[in-house]
């Protein structure tokens, strides 16, 4: 009997997409005023951003674990292996996100509708009025001005149909690394229908049988995708869009649902050099960073 | 602020939208509301820089509304819902 080893097969985890940390070192620390940290513990991923006197200083951005104070641990010590700072330098913490009650060095949270809109202010420009964040596991699509406050939002946080973590789902059914699933999906002959369903419990079962029928990975890779962008478009559509239209989160970076979205909404989506994840805590160490020169601090 | 809360799925929208703009946080519409949907929040939390206390759906029954309020919903005959009519400053309104 041929033995199968173990270790060899687990190791092949096509959902497993980079881990990254930054910071610019063309920013001081040392004479700053108030250093804040934002840490965004979602559902799939975590990061932590780092501002000195609101400007971004240094990111991590790594997968949660199984234990929210942990993941924010972790993930702030990833963003501050990337600088020389010292963990105590920091003057205010603000934790948001899903695990945003379990950021045990916090100062406060707030929620991650605000922060991400917040967010894509900083990284998109002033002229973005419509956020769309795709996370690991819900949907966000908010309106806001010119300052990144919130006019109007909607999140679907009951179903992870259409979401990052369906994504993984489905690299991992059709063994295409997460990063390749935008470019492959676009190898067809023709564009095939969406899976009649997003549901990632059914999706999966849909795509086996097409498999099965004899349909490419790269066609069973189109329909997902495509039914992913139809079930994102018709959330977007309930609170309309206005431009300029951004897009935040994981699923920002596949083009494969990207390119098929972006027709249905009919405007070009802003492009930018930032790590796209990182939205949500950068929403929030910019926050802090109001809070403290508000006089709203840590007391 | 419009903040939609509840969800969309295979049978429908079932959103509540609370105009925070026209809300101060009265409570009248937590008093109505016989299936204790809202609750008032002392700060907005998707508002970090509001000060003053606003409505909001209570996060237990943010996934529940279809069945939350359905009770005030009959098919037929549909007399004002509780909460919209509590709500002087009409800031309430339902997607279904």
């Amino acid at each position: 009997m041929a033995e199968v080893n173990m270790a060899e097969a687990t190791e092949r985890e096509f959902w497993r997409w980079a881990e990254t940390n930054w910071s610019n070192p063309e920013i001081e620390w040392r004479d700053a005023q108030y250093i804040t940290v934002g840490i965004d513990v979602g559902s799939v991923s975590s990061q932590a951003v780092i501002a000195v006197d609101g400007k971004i200083y240094a990111y991590g951005n790594m997968r949660t674990g199984s234990n929210s104070p942990d993941s924010a641990r972790d993930v702030l010590a990833f963003a501050l292996e990337a600088t020389d700072l010292p963990a105590d330098r920091m003057n205010y913490c603000i934790g948001t996100g899903y695990g945003r009650v379990n950021v045990p060095f916090a100062d406060r949270s707030i929620t991650e509708i605000a922060c991400h809109a917040r967010g894509a202010n900083f990284i998109y420009g002033p002229e973005v009025r419509t956020v769309l964040d795709v996370g690991g596991q819900d949907i966000k699509a908010i309106q806001c001005d010119e300052k990144g406050k919130v006019s109007n939002f909607l999140m679907n946080d009951k179903c992870a149909a259409g979401t990052g973590r369906g994504m993984e789902v489905f690299a991992d059914l059709l063994g295409v690394p997460i990063g390749e699933v935008g470019d492959r999906s676009f190898e067809v002959k023709e564009e095939p229908e969406a899976v009649s369903s997003t549901c990632v419990v059914y999706a999966k079962s849909e795509a086996t049988g097409l498999l099965r029928k004899g349909w490419t990975t790269e066609e069973v890779l189109a329909a997902y995708c495509r039914a992913m962008a139809e079930r994102i478009y018709s959330l977007l559509e309930r609170i309309g869009v206005a431009p300029a239209f951004a897009v935040t989160g994981g699923l920002a970076k596949n083009r494969g649902v990207m390119d098929r979205l972006m027709p249905m909404v009919g405007l070009e989506r802003q492009q930018t050099e930032w790590d796209t994840q990182i939205a949500g805590a950068a929403g929030a160490a910019l926050f802090g960073y109001a809070l403290c020169s508000k006089g709203k601090g840590r007391q | 602020m419009l903040a939609n809360y509840g969800y969309k799925d295979a049978s429908g929208d079932f959103f509540i939208t609370i105009d925070t703009d026209h809300c101060d946080g009265c409570g009248d519409c937590v008093t109505a509301c016989p299936a204790q949907v809202f609750a008032v929040l002392d700060e907005d939390p998707n508002d970090p820089m509001r000060e003053e206390p606003v409505a909001v759906v209570a996060d237990d029954k943010k996934k529940k509304l279809k069945y939350e309020c359905n009770p005030c919903k009959p098919g037929v005959d549909r007399p004002p819902l509780p909460c919209v009519q509590a709500c002087t400053a009409g800031a309430i309104t339902h997607s279904w």
